[in-house]
């Protein structure tokens, strides 16, 4: 290059190269999340059945041994036994196991839920849009987990009624969030192209405005999904969760509590399968949302 | 200004309005009788009988919404089905505690929030920043109950720093401030950052900085003045996190607050007790926000004029 080349040229080129860091930058964010979190799920499927974990089964000659133990069954106890003597990475993942499908039924039921919803108050406004979004407001207007904790013990320990409790205090997040989008898009011109190609109200909102929502929900889903399985967590660490004798990454780290002062990795260890799932999970869904939405994204 | 106050009391009582149903709602569907509860199994029929005119349970559910709804305006919430006591004494005996704890975490998060944020902000991507933006990141995946089982592990049974249950002194009081203050620390600080980029970008920012004034003052007050109005908004906000969360980090940390007494009340299916806890939480909530909402109107006069 001499003194001649254009000026601005090494200022697009520096902004160029910035965008595509950035770009590279997000694809890293994305994928190393995503490894991780497929790593933890093939543990949490393969695991509990190498080790034939039973939570039910005890062996009170093994209990409260620590990380590294050789058992008497002559395998190795790489993170330790529990209170009953139970291997706890097998426990461990099982409770991984548990977390993952509540947190996955979770974001579907209340997903679904919420986007038909949001898609109807959206789409047609009025009382509908009024009622639902008043309903909204109070639900938001409230700590949930407090809800949470009491519709969970109405209803008593399951995994399934953790997936009502959770998904009757997530739907609201997602029907704000399709709303809100349907409202952007439906005076856009394809919509009304489409409209005045004569579809119908059906057409309109699930083949029309849907597929333009599906971005930021995905989004939302992400973060959701840490949430879900925190409060899934923290609702078994409370004893309204799971019920007895189902592994739980919350209930195992109550369990470890009774035992601090022997045994401190039954509480310790799960929480750090937690933190890692939601780390991996935050930062996923920041990545994303950076990638979908970059307007929206944090500095 | 009228307006604006008028709409955010009729806000605030619908919200109250729509917790109190749903709690009522809920509690009824639980599948043990009350009467039962409390008369015990080998109460007989007739007892049973009389318990249950006694407690209106024979009414039909509308008579009985109506009044759950009465005695809820005045505080009247039923006797523990436990401890045979009104409701409301037990949770008068606890709410201080909870309001210590919740006031201390709030103070303890503000305290180290402004300077992070305010170093963050100073010099982006510099090292504060990059630190305050892994931070929160970090903290927000940790799940409280945990972290206070941690601190515990570290501080009381191995240190033997700090007790570990109860509230025997204000040093019980120190681990659960840190646990409840953590997520809010971080939330606080981004905000802080961030409102503060912004603001400083804004024009009269750049005149302070033509007056010749220092770059502190420019930052004191000019800035931090406009940087701290949502400020207010989140700490309303998070107060209700904040109280939810108490529900765990209570217990954890056998904290005789009123989140520790919904869980008691809840494993003891102590419904009376249970459900005026989740009011009182919530008409807490509410009030607060109702309170930020109107300083905040009254801090920027562009919010109320809005709509």
């Amino acid at each position: 290059m001499t003194a001649t080349a254009p000026a601005p040229a090494p200022a697009v080129n520096a902004t160029m190269r910035h965008a595509r860091r950035a770009r590279r930058g997000v694809t890293v964010r994305i994928v190393v999340p995503l490894v991780v979190i497929g790593l933890i799920v093939v543990g949490a499927i393969v695991v509990p059945l190498v080790y034939h974990y039973d939570p039910l089964h005890a062996d009170l000659l093994a209990r409260l041994k620590p990380p590294g133990t050789v058992t008497s069954d002559g395998g190795t106890a790489i993170l330790g036994t529990d209170q009953i003597g139970s291997d706890l990475f097998a426990q461990i993942m099982a409770g991984a196991r548990v977390s993952l499908l509540v947190g996955v039924a979770t974001l579907v039921i209340s997903g679904v839920v919420g986007l038909a919803l949001g898609l109807l108050a959206g789409h047609f406004g009025g009382w509908l849009d009024a009622a639902l979004m008043r309903i909204a407001d109070v639900q938001l207007a409230f700590p949930s987990i407090l809800l949470a904790i009491l519709v969970a013990s109405v209803l008593g320990q399951g995994v399934g009624n953790i997936i009502i409790v959770l998904s009757i205090s997530n739907w609201v997040v997602f029907a704000r969030v399709a709303r809100s989008q349907v409202l952007g898009l439906k005076n856009r011109e394809y919509v009304e192209a489409a409209r005045a190609l004569g579809a119908g109200n059906w057409h309109l909102m699930f083949r029309t405005l849907l597929p333009g929502c599906m971005a930021p929900v995905i989004v939302v889903a992400t973060t959701q999904f840490a949430q879900v399985i925190l409060t899934e967590a923290s609702l078994s660490f409370l004893g309204v969760g799971v019920p007895l004798g189902t592994p739980s990454l919350g209930s195992t780290i109550y369990n470890g509590t009774q035992y601090l002062s022997t045994a401190w990795w039954i509480s310790t260890l799960p929480g750090i399968v937690l933190v890692i799932l939601m780390l991996a999970f935050g930062i996923l869904g920041d990545a994303l949302r950076d990638k979908f939405d970059p307007r929206l994204r944090s500095a | 200004m009228l307006g604006y106050v008028i709409r955010r009391l009729v806000l605030a009582v619908f919200v109250l309005w729509g917790v109190a149903t749903a709690v009522f709602a809920i509690v009824r569907l639980v599948p043990a009788d009350p009467a039962l509860l409390i008369a015990g199994s080998d109460a007989s029929p007739e007892q049973l009988a009389t318990l249950r005119e006694k407690m209106g349970l024979d009414e039909s559910i509308i008579v009985q919404y109506g009044k759950f709804l009465g005695g809820a305006m005045t505080g009247d919430f039923g006797d523990s089905f436990q401890q045979r006591v009104p409701a409301m004494d037990l949770i008068a005996q606890v709410l201080p505690n909870t309001a210590l704890l919740a006031v201390l975490a709030c103070a303890l998060a503000l305290v180290l929030s402004f300077p992070l944020g305010l170093l963050a902000s100073l010099r982006v991507n510099g090292l504060v920043d990059r630190i305050v933006t892994t931070g929160s990141l970090f903290t927000q995946a940790l799940p409280n109950f945990w972290i206070g089982v941690v601190l515990l592990l570290v501080f009381s049974r191995k240190l033997k720093w700090l007790p570990s249950v109860g509230l025997d002194s204000p040093k019980n009081l120190i681990l659960p401030t840190i646990v409840l203050a953590l997520p809010f620390v971080s939330v606080l600080t981004r905000m802080i950052r961030n409102g503060l980029l912004e603001v400083m970008g804004e024009g009269y920012i750049q005149t302070a900085r033509a007056k010749g004034l220092l770059e502190r003052t420019v930052i004191f007050p000019h800035a931090i003045r406009n940087a701290a109005i949502p400020v207010v908004t989140i700490v309303g906000l998070q107060f209700g996190t904040l109280l939810g969360g108490a529900a765990v980090t209570e217990t954890v940390f056998t904290f005789p607050g009123i989140g520790r007494l919904l869980v008691l009340s809840l494993q003891g299916r102590d419904y009376n007790v249970a459900q005026a806890c989740v009011l009182v939480i919530a008409a807490v909530f509410v009030l607060i926000n109702l309170v930020v909402d109107l300083t905040y109107g009254f801090l920027d006069p562009r919010v109320r004029l809005a709509k």
